[in-house]
């Protein structure tokens, strides 16, 4: 396995979603590899910093819309 | 096959119950919960912020509407998603989006691992790095964590194709599971890894361009 393949199942490493042939492979090649497990290490910082965003608040005014849908829809 | 539907939870029970006897505070927390990640799925379907809106407006008083008939086959959301995709769809269809998943995905001219970072058949080793990516491991966390790495982690998914857009920020910022992810956007297992491959590689490759922009600086 190259490099270039193993840095392409990454994802897949890290989903568990590989077989076990290919798991024990690609965990053979990152503790002999110094690029691809610090190529790992990057993916897994950036999957972490990712994990720090929050996403955007809602505006009030389709809020205030919605509460008098749900009104609406209560009074039926 | 396996079926991967997760059955509604007695919670999503008893807000179902809450609502049908018209309890606001619980309607509109499950618009908190609920309007962004809707507004995302939306997105992947429409060409405009504008028109998602609509359709999550949309989605909502079909939501209600078809709340007497939510039997919990489904968990509360997964239907709700289910619903707002489905609008949003229709909606993307009429506007002439044609929506198959290479389209969606992002194309492949840019792929976000770069097949130059690795050396070629007639090198000494094809397939293997030409230089070993530059560590992380001496930058100090708190530029990691600093608001404008994160600024720039936001803006690197703002510019991700919308379906790659999309599965990140539910994955990775909202912290779902893949097999939800899966059931709201109705994406196979493989499009949604390959999907959160394609996203997840190219933020960390603008990620380490910023990154590695601040050491030349020094």
């Amino acid at each position: 396995m190259t490099c270039h393949e193993v840095v392409n199942l990454i994802t897949d490493y890290l989903e568990d979603a590989l077989s076990v042939d290919d798991r024990v492979r690609v965990e053979e090649h990152f503790s002999k590899c110094p690029g691809c497990s610090g190529y790992l290490d990057q993916m897994r910082a950036t999957i972490r910093l990712t994990g720090m965003l929050s996403e955007e608040q809602i505006p009030e005014e389709p809020k205030r819309r919605l509460l008098e849908a749900f009104r609406t829809w209560t009074g039926d | 096959m396996r079926d991967t539907n997760v059955l509604a939870s007695p919670a999503d029970l008893a807000v179902v119950e809450r609502l049908r006897a018209g309890d606001e505070a619980t309607f509109m927390m499950l618009v908190e919960q609920h309007q962004t990640p809707m507004l995302r799925i939306a997105r992947m379907y429409v060409s405009s912020r504008a028109v998602a809106e609509e359709c999550v407006q949309e989605a909502w008083l079909g939501i209600l509407q078809g709340l007497d008939r939510f039997e919990g086959r489904s968990s509360l959301r997964t239907w709700m998603y289910r619903i707002v995709a489905n609008i949003a769809k229709t909606r993307g269809q009429r506007e002439g989006r044609s929506v198959p998943f290479s389209a969606l995905a992002g194309d492949d001219e840019h792929p976000p691992v770069d097949p130059a970072w690795f050396q070629g058949a007639g090198d000494g080793f094809p397939g293997g790095w030409r230089t070993f990516p530059d560590e992380w491991d001496g930058i100090p966390e708190e530029r990691l964590v600093a608001h404008e790495t994160l600024r720039h982690i936001g803006s690197a998914i703002d510019g991700l194709p919308h379906m790659q857009a999309a599965v990140i920020r539910l994955r990775d910022i909202l912290g779902w599971t893949s097999e939800e992810v899966r059931n709201a956007l109705d994406l196979s297992e493989t499009n949604q890894r390959v999907l959160l491959h394609r996203a997840r590689s190219r933020v960390r490759r603008e990620l380490d361009a910023y990154l590695r922009e601040g050491r030349d600086e020094r």
